[in-house]
């Protein structure tokens, strides 16, 4: 066979410095060619860009409604790395936050009148186990019978959020609502408090982004996921029990998914409606996938997002442009990023320049 | 119930689950060549986007489908490059493909509302009227028959002709049959002489067109050539499962759709209060029965399971 003209060769592994470096290139491309798009619609991108930036963090209470963003995108990403981290495609984070929310509304609903701590540690712990059941019934049938994983925790999205509309219209819906259907308001002390104006929602995101770190670079059970991630013959030859970590670590993943639903649907808005996953369970994929699974990486990747999301509303009121902007926008950074990965782990070699793969 | 109400619930359920004649026929072309594409419902919208926009400007139905095919293999594009030649992964691709597809969808939407005199985008009278449902003289006019069969808009029997060429595709042509290795295994298929890289090119592409056709479909036919924002809305997510329930063959697609297409409108036609069912149970049916056949198909894998073997994993010559 003859040789192609270029080839690809994997590399020795590249320092974190290099890879760095290149995924900000990466990231200025994504800007250069973002900064391109909105030329093309006739709009003056350093203008655009730096209202992204203002507008997100211009006042105490832009950087606020920042923050409420960056709290259920911050929990899921976490849970979502925990079973990634495994390489259990767990796409199902959308409802897994939205069993969370829903197992956490019941006693926001239906127990108001508990004590309020009670109440809230309650609601935590529902919360927790709604995300955490509907994350094991997955793993559960990946483990016994090996089903696709990831087409399975995809559906499991659509039929957790039909369970809210049929709560809706049903047995939870409001009798004082008129015209269309919704759920009641939670009672005062079903929310979460406010901490330096902003739901308490922050510290529980905050306290899980250290416990995930934590359990995963210190704990016994995150080092049995790390190997079972990268070759299940090995973890079985190392004696560990397989099934017993996949299913475990797939309750943990869906319960601090779960989490993110509980202080979305307590702490930001104070009910229970079909938004509250609201595709925080999607971007959250690819926060964890950007940030390569590293909990800091994802605090950072997830302030930026949680910006590039709020300064685009601020953008949709002053320019007239839509806050879609803020999806187009991240979909060619992502683009961009993806792409770059490839000459983080492969270089190319022309031919005739030998160059053997390592 | 009447048999006139049978009629028109059939009827209505040919046209609700045409957009998953598409989707799901691109989705599988893609996936057989092991390409999982979570990126349908962004390809739909695109597709949607560039086919409205395109007729709204040209008046034309054949410049629109154009369009929209030619959008949607360019956001296919997108992913081929990212997938096949950069190996990126591919669920990740596929997700930002969803996010970018129904973002720029909508953004050019609202762009283009700004901008027309009347505050609504609606496609122009030569358009619709090519668009009507078609009239076969002698055939439109047998009672029932006539109705269930000859009567649809255009796109109805474009995308079943689409299904069944596909299916002659990978079934009755050598090049199908040496597609299908591919999504079986690369490695085999690349050492008996298959260009994957240019197959699985092939593939993508064309699975890109087939969904944006598809989304046309969701916004010059569903809205009644009125723009709306989100026309995909989901379908391309459920298009995503009836590959699933079509066990990968796109022949099956045709019944497929046709069932989910009636699960979609079964909630109007039941009888209101003579059974509870909540019309949550019915909007969550087609997921719930994906979930069941998935477990089903995975239960029974060893005897002949239809999920390409190399599906979602990307390809690399070095590491065979």
């Amino acid at each position: 066979m003859k040789e192609p003209l270029i080839r690809v060769v994997k590399k020795a592994e590249l320092g974190s410095r290099e890879i760095f470096i290149l995924r900000l290139e990466a990231i200025f491309l994504a800007l250069v060619a973002g900064g391109l798009f909105i030329l093309l619609i006739g709009q003056n991108p350093f203008v655009i860009y730096k209202t992204i930036i203002t507008g997100a963090l211009r006042s105490e209470m832009a950087i606020q409604a920042t923050v409420k963003i960056a709290i259920p995108l911050l929990i899921a990403s976490l849970g979502v790395t925990l079973a990634f981290k495994m390489r259990f495609w767990n796409i199902g984070a959308e409802g897994q936050i939205i069993m969370g929310g829903i197992f956490a509304s019941y006693f926001a609903l239906f127990h108001a009148g508990w004590n309020h701590w009670l109440l809230v540690i309650v609601m935590f712990l529902a919360g927790a186990l709604g995300g955490g059941l509907w994350g094991l019934i997955p793993a559960w049938f990946k483990t016994k019978y090996d089903t696709n994983e990831t087409l399975f925790t995809l559906m499991l999205n659509y039929i957790a959020l039909n369970v809210i509309v049929f709560l809706r219209e049903g047995p939870w819906r409001d009798p004082g609502s008129q015209g269309y259907a919704k759920i009641a308001r939670f009672d005062k002390n079903a929310a979460l408090d406010k901490v330096l104006g902003i739901q308490f929602g922050w510290v529980i995101a905050l306290a899980l982004l250290v416990l995930v770190w934590i359990y995963l670079n210190r704990s016994k059970q995150g080092y049995e996921i790390g190997v079972v991630g990268e070759s299940q013959e090995t973890a079985r030859y190392a004696g560990m029990n397989v099934k017993k970590v996949v299913l475990r670590t797939m309750f943990l993943s869906g319960a601090v998914c779960g989490i993110g639903g509980m202080v979305q649907a307590c702490g930001s808005d104070v009910t229970l409606t079909t938004a509250v996953a609201g595709g925080v369970g999607f971007t959250a994929i690819i926060v964890a996938w950007l940030a390569q699974l590293n909990p800091p990486a994802i605090f950072i990747v997830t302030i930026l997002f949680s910006i590039l999301e709020k300064g685009s509303s601020v953008v949709q009121s002053s320019f007239g442009l839509s806050s879609d902007c803020a999806d187009v926008l991240q979909g060619i950074i992502l683009f961009f990023i993806l792409g770059c990965e490839l000459f983080i782990r492969y270089k190319f070699v022309f031919r005739g320049k030998g160059g053997a793969g390592v | 119930m009447s048999s006139e109400i049978i009629v028109k619930f059939l009827v209505a359920a040919v046209l609700a689950g045409t957009p998953f004649l598409f989707g799901t026929v691109g989705e599988i072309l893609s996936e057989k060549v092991g390409h999982l594409n979570l990126g349908v419902e962004g390809m739909m919208s695109i597709g949607a986007c560039a086919g409205f926009m395109a007729g709204y400007i040209s008046d034309s139905f054949v410049i629109a489908i154009l369009a929209a095919a030619a959008a949607g293999m360019a956001v296919a594009l997108i992913y081929g490059v990212l997938t096949v030649t950069f190996m990126a992964n591919q669920n990740v691709t596929g997700l930002t493909m969803t996010i970018f597809g129904v973002g720029l969808s909508n953004f050019i939407g609202v762009f283009m509302l700004e901008r027309s005199e009347s505050g609504t985008l609606k496609l122009p009278e030569h358009i619709t009227a090519q668009m009507r449902n078609v009239n076969i003289p002698g055939l439109s006019d047998i009672p029932v028959v006539g109705e269930l069969l000859f009567s649809y808009n255009p796109f109805v029997y474009m995308g079943l002709v689409i299904a069944v060429l596909a299916s002659i595709y990978l079934y009755k042509t050598q090049i199908g049959l040496n597609v299908q290795a591919i999504g079986e295994n690369p490695a085999a298929a690349d050492a008996a002489g298959i260009e994957v890289t240019k197959w699985r090119y092939i593939n993508i592409l064309l699975s890109g067109a087939i969904c944006g056709i598809g989304g046309a479909y969701c916004s010059m036919i569903i809205n009644s050539g009125v723009w709306l924002r989100d026309s995909v809305g989901g379908l391309g997510w459920i298009s995503v499962a009836l590959v699933i329930f079509a066990s990968w063959k796109p022949i099956n697609v045709i019944y497929g759709s046709f069932i989910f297409g009636a699960l979609r409108v079964l909630k109007y036609y039941v009888p209101k209060n003579t059974y509870a069912i909540p019309t949550a149970f019915f909007d969550a049916l087609p997921f719930l029965i994906t979930a069941l056949v998935l477990v089903a198909a995975s239960m029974r894998k060893n005897k002949g399971g239809h999920i390409p073997a190399h599906l979602g994993v990307n390809y690399f010559r070095e590491e065979r």
